[in-house]
């Protein structure tokens, strides 16, 4: 599995990181991005789908 | 709060000051959503009150119909000033692009997850202090005793302010965003904050610290410093949207977890469900509805919006929608989809998401170990506030 945040999308309410820290950064204004290239380990992929499902601003994507 | 005539119909005659609205909107909203999902009032001006998630979250997205140069939910109607001391107001929240956008990235790295991560201690000690307070006497005031007592000192604390003028701070701004129907109290806190923060920016030009007041006025932006006004308008802003918020988020919960002994176990029991719960508890009790102007005639889900109409977000509405949240009236403590906008929508999401989530935390953590067992006293009245902010004021609670 892999995803991405779309920053044009992302307004930095930081629920990704709240429950995936391990997959996302959040630079000082907020805005998120994926950890490396965004490939989600199986371990965690259920809560890449958490992530996804909480965004309130559908900013992030399953790419593969 | 002022009385009010009572409301003949929610749909074209609502009334956000309204006693039952205010202690109990949610009922109001569910009729609304299924007869009429955008209600609208002619009481203090037009306004339009959308209840759906999909509504709401579209006009906060609209920023060329939907202007935030007034959020104020109920209007003002005093006198305005010709040479008003805040030409830009409360930059970001009271301003659209380009002037939002540069603002807002002024006062974001204040309230980064690493800077609050940094406010955590003070804040937990400062629990701890109140808690102290009142343990042994098995009665307390949640709300005015503990809940309000907690953001206004870590904003302090942020602004480089005394925190013996907490007291001060939460009446003015009480006298802002509660009591806007009551045009003096409204102008007394008004100005009361600019007269302060006109002053404490004077005195940090002369004695600079390292609090955000200080570093505001050493920014340059294209080789000049900035406008005084702005660094007011903004450090007022952090006061003003800092506190009343966070210590309504504070209460309600604290309210729910009094009413749901079950929840207050499984909080106890298991401490993978708390960021689930702080999202929960933000969603169900969101406090704040906010404004916005319409600058263009528009047909908006079947609304003809005129130029000059007030649009409340109804962010807490939109977070009790059922096409969203399945059970969206029940609060499930480990609700796992949860795309709620207690922060808002869009451009102008709440700038201290971060300080509010971790002082909601906190303020529980601190409460729940100290006080694992607690309810509503049976011999006093809980009270609410609403309008702009919706929060218990008065919330007495016993404890064995
Ligand atoms: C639970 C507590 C809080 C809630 C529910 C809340 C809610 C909100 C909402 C809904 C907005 C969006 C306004 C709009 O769309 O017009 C907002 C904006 C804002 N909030 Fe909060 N807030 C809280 C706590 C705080 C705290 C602690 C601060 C401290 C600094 C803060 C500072 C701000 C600022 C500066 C903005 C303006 C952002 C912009 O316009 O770009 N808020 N807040």
């Amino acid at each position: 599995m892999k995803i991405r945040v779309d920053q044009d999308k992302c307004q930095g309410h930081a629920r990704c990181y709240g429950l995936a820290p391990e997959l996302f950064d959040i630079d000082d204004y907020g805005t998120s991005s994926v950890v490396g290239d965004g490939t989600v380990p199986p371990e965690l992929e259920e809560r890449a789908l958490l992530a996804i499902a909480n965004c309130p601003e559908y900013a992030i994507e399953e790419v593969d | 709060m002022a009385q009010t005539q009572p409301v003949s119909s929610w749909a074209t005659d609502f009334d956000v000051l309204d006693r039952e609205y205010v202690s109990s909107p949610f009922e109001i909203w569910d009729e609304l959503r299924q007869k009429c999902p955008i209600a609208q009032t002619d009481r203090r001006g037009r306004n339009w009150l959308p209840t759906r998630y999909e509504d709401v979250t579209a006009i906060a997205h609209d920023i060329g119909h939907f202007s935030s140069l007034e959020v104020a939910v109920i209007p003002f109607e005093g006198e305005e000033p010709d040479e008003p001391v805040l030409p830009y107001g409360l930059p970001p929240i009271s301003s659209d692009p380009p002037l939002h956008t540069w603002t807002r990235r002024l006062l974001l790295p204040w309230f980064s997850h690493r800077r609050v991560a940094g406010y955590e201690e003070l804040t937990r000690n400062l629990c701890r202090r109140l808690i102290a307070g009142f343990a042994d006497a098995g009665r307390a005031d949640a709300a005015a005793g503990y809940a309000q007592q907690i953001p206004v000192r870590v904003i302090a604390h942020i602004l480089g302010v005394p925190e013996d003028l907490s007291d001060t701070f939460t009446e003015w701004v009480r006298d802002v965003l509660e009591f806007a129907d009551d045009a003096e109290r409204r102008i007394h806190g008004m100005e009361s904050l600019v007269n302060y923060f006109v002053a404490e920016v004077g005195r940090r030009k002369e004695e600079p610290g390292d609090d955000l007041i200080s570093e505001l006025l050493q920014v340059e932006m294209d080789g000049k410093p900035l406008e005084e006004s702005i660094v007011m308008g903004a450090a007022a802003l952090v006061l003003i949207a800092g506190i009343d918020t966070t210590w309504s988020a504070i209460g309600s919960s604290l309210w729910h977890l009094a009413t749901h002994p079950d929840d207050r176990r499984r909080l106890i029991e298991d401490t993978e469900v708390w960021p689930l719960a702080i999202e929960e508890l933000l969603r169900a009790y969101s406090p704040v509805t906010m404004a916005r102007i319409v600058t263009k005639d528009v047909e908006f889900a079947g609304c003809p919006m005129k130029s000059g109409d007030r649009v409340l977000m109804n962010f807490p509405a939109a977070n009790r929608d059922p096409e969203v949240f399945e059970n969206a009236d029940t609060v499930v403590i480990d609700r796992m989809h949860n795309r709620h906008v207690a922060f808002g929508s869009g451009i102008h999401r709440c700038a201290g998401s971060n300080l509010a989530r971790m002082e909601l935390r906190v303020a529980l953590e601190e409460w729940l170990s100290a006080i694992p067992d607690f309810r509503l006293a049976e011999d006093a009245e809980v009270t609410w506030a609403g309008g702009q902010v919706r929060g218990p004021r008065q919330l007495p609670v016993v404890f064995p």
